[in-house]
């Protein structure tokens, strides 16, 4: 077993090597601009472009024309958003999404707000952080543009039901977006079953290369138009400007054929191992708490709050494992994750939870290691915790007067 | 954020952690802080004859905020009450070398100085 472990594959996950050796002649021999019409090299590149296209475009069941790359979902996000209330403001100015979004779509709505006027409805989730398909409905007005949706959440890995969104919208003509940027390549993912009009997923989050993206756009019923939000030569069709990077995106499509290929066997696998992660933990400690929902989330994810044990305490004394925390202390701002207290979940679990996303290349030893590490930390730091003596001197807590600060 | 020497040294080997009895005679518990900001520490001092002889801390935080509560109990032992109400925030984050957004960690150390050294004076008083 090698130190340190990796189980933060929510954050980014390690090149597939396979993806690498697909890449590496496209930095040296075959580094044409696929852009250049006129000569060999370009011809080249373009090919390499246009087979990752096709790749990519398998995965989700669009054609490879409805591929639009960026640098990655953040810029898929940006500009779905942008690029949709740009165009369509004629028709409308309200846009739907929910409360647990990732900042890339929830801080482009909150500019959208303030610098175009835009009004956004924020939905709030259910206790396991999904949202509600008829409260879609019920957010929907006569000036409303577009629902985004994330498809699976990025700290506690619920799944939204998007197909029943997706059926909305399109009952209601109103364009879907889906940033599925955790969902891609870990579970079927269907843009026409799924009502789906535009979709952002990058690449280094399914094994591929980091600095690459793509944003799915529909091409019929309907015809999805968006304004560029950056100006230049023309390229992916006008809506995104800016020289391809070729190696990265012949990498994009490797890591989407390799994820076709072998999706349906990690997931089984990994939810078997994060099944086990999971028993082993709650059958030695008490008071841990499944943060998202039991059955409806990504096979990869666990994440789970230890009362009594501040998150970013509980990674220290697990340094040689690389985890993530919904804890203040692990943020800039100090406040613990807004994904959680949506949920529901106290302030003083949120500060107490922990993410675990495995991945491909996670062992079963690791996982072992692991459980027994937090196990032994959590029994230790509750040793330490005055919250956890208050516990069992069987004080309730919430009748405590703290003094917040 | 990479952690200095002496934070992952108190978070290793947190020194006196622990509890006294509060009803025993010569101790004054300070406990401040709050779960749903992420810390709350017990601090407990163990006076006689004006002299701390002992003290001990329980802490629900980051690392930064158990070794400040960890070094506050190593200053206090052997200081008179006086001198334990001198100790400053700042003292502890130079000697822990905490960054910026960790200051508020020593805060709530010197915070739960104060509150154990007020206690300890209560009772002392109401006898």
């Amino acid at each position: 077993m090698k130190f340190p472990i990796y189980l933060d594959n929510h954050a980014t996950t390690p090149m597939d090597p396979r993806v690498l050796e697909t890449m590496l002649p496209y930095f040296t021999e075959k580094f044409g601009n696929a852009a250049s019409r006129n000569h060999a090299f370009g011809w080249e590149a373009e090919e390499g472009v246009e087979t990752a296209r096709k790749q990519i475009a398998k995965l989700i069941h669009a054609d490879a024309k409805e591929i639009v790359f960026t640098s990655g979902a953040t810029e898929s996000n940006n500009l779905a958003l942008k690029g949709v209330v740009e165009m369509y403001h004629e028709k409308g100015d309200h846009i739907i999404t929910s409360s647990t979004e990732h900042r890339a779509v929830l801080d482009t709505a909150k500019t959208l707000e303030t610098k175009r006027g835009v009004k956004v409805t924020y939905l709030p989730v259910d206790k396991f952080g999904m949202v509600n398909p008829e409260d879609v409905r019920n957010a929907i007005t006569d000036k409303t543009i577009l629902i985004s949706v994330m498809f699976a959440n990025n700290e506690i890995g619920t799944i939204n039901p998007i197909k029943e969104i997706g059926k909305i919208a399109k009952e209601k003509g109103i364009l879907f977006h889906c940033d599925a940027t955790q969902g891609v390549g870990k579970v079927p993912i269907n843009v026409q079953e799924m009502g789906i009009d535009l979709m952002s997923f990058s690449a280094h989050k399914i094994y591929g290369p980091k600095g690459i993206g793509a944003l799915y756009v529909r091409k019929k019923n309907p015809r999805v138009r968006i304004a560029a939000q950056m100006d230049g030569g023309g390229h992916e069709r006008g809506m995104r400007s800016g020289t391809l990077p070729v190696p990265l995106i012949v990498g994009f499509g490797k890591a989407c054929e390799l994820c076709e290929q072998e999706m349906a066997a990690d997931a089984a696998r990994l939810s078997v191992m994060r099944d086990r992660l999971h028993a082993t933990i709650t059958k030695a400690l008490e008071d841990v708490y499944l943060n998202g929902h039991p059955t409806e989330r990504l096979p990869h994810n666990l994440n789970i709050s230890f009362a009594y044990v501040e998150g970013e305490s509980l990674l220290m004394g697990c340094k040689e494992i690389a985890l993530s925390s919904g804890s203040a202390c692990t943020s800039a701002t100090l406040e613990p994750s807004y994904v959680l207290r949506a949920l529901g979940v106290g302030a003083e679990l949120a500060h107490s939870s922990i993410r675990f996303g495995l991945g491909r290349f996670t062992l079963d030893e690791e996982v072992d290691y692991a459980a027994k590490k937090i196990i032994e930390t959590v029994t230790k730091l509750r040793e330490m915790s005055p919250l956890y003596e208050m516990a069992k001197e069987g004080i309730d807590l919430k009748t405590v007067q703290w003094a917040a600060h | 954020m990479a952690y200095s020497e002496k934070v992952v040294d108190h978070f290793n080997n947190p020194r006196n952690m622990g509890s006294f009895k509060k009803e025993e005679d010569g101790v004054g518990t300070g406990i401040v802080g709050a779960p749903e900001c992420g810390d709350v520490m017990k601090l407990q001092i163990k006076v006689q004859n004006d002299t701390i002889v002992d003290a001990k801390f329980k802490t629900f935080g980051c690392g930064s905020a158990i070794a400040s509560s960890s070094l506050a109990t190593e200053w206090l032992k052997g200081k008179t009450v006086e001198e334990a109400g001198k100790i400053k925030n700042t003292d502890i984050v130079q000697e822990l070398n905490l960054p910026p957004v960790k200051i508020h960690c020593s805060v709530l150390a010197e915070d739960a100085i104060k509150a154990a050294l007020a206690d300890y004076q209560k009772k002392a008083d109401s006898k």
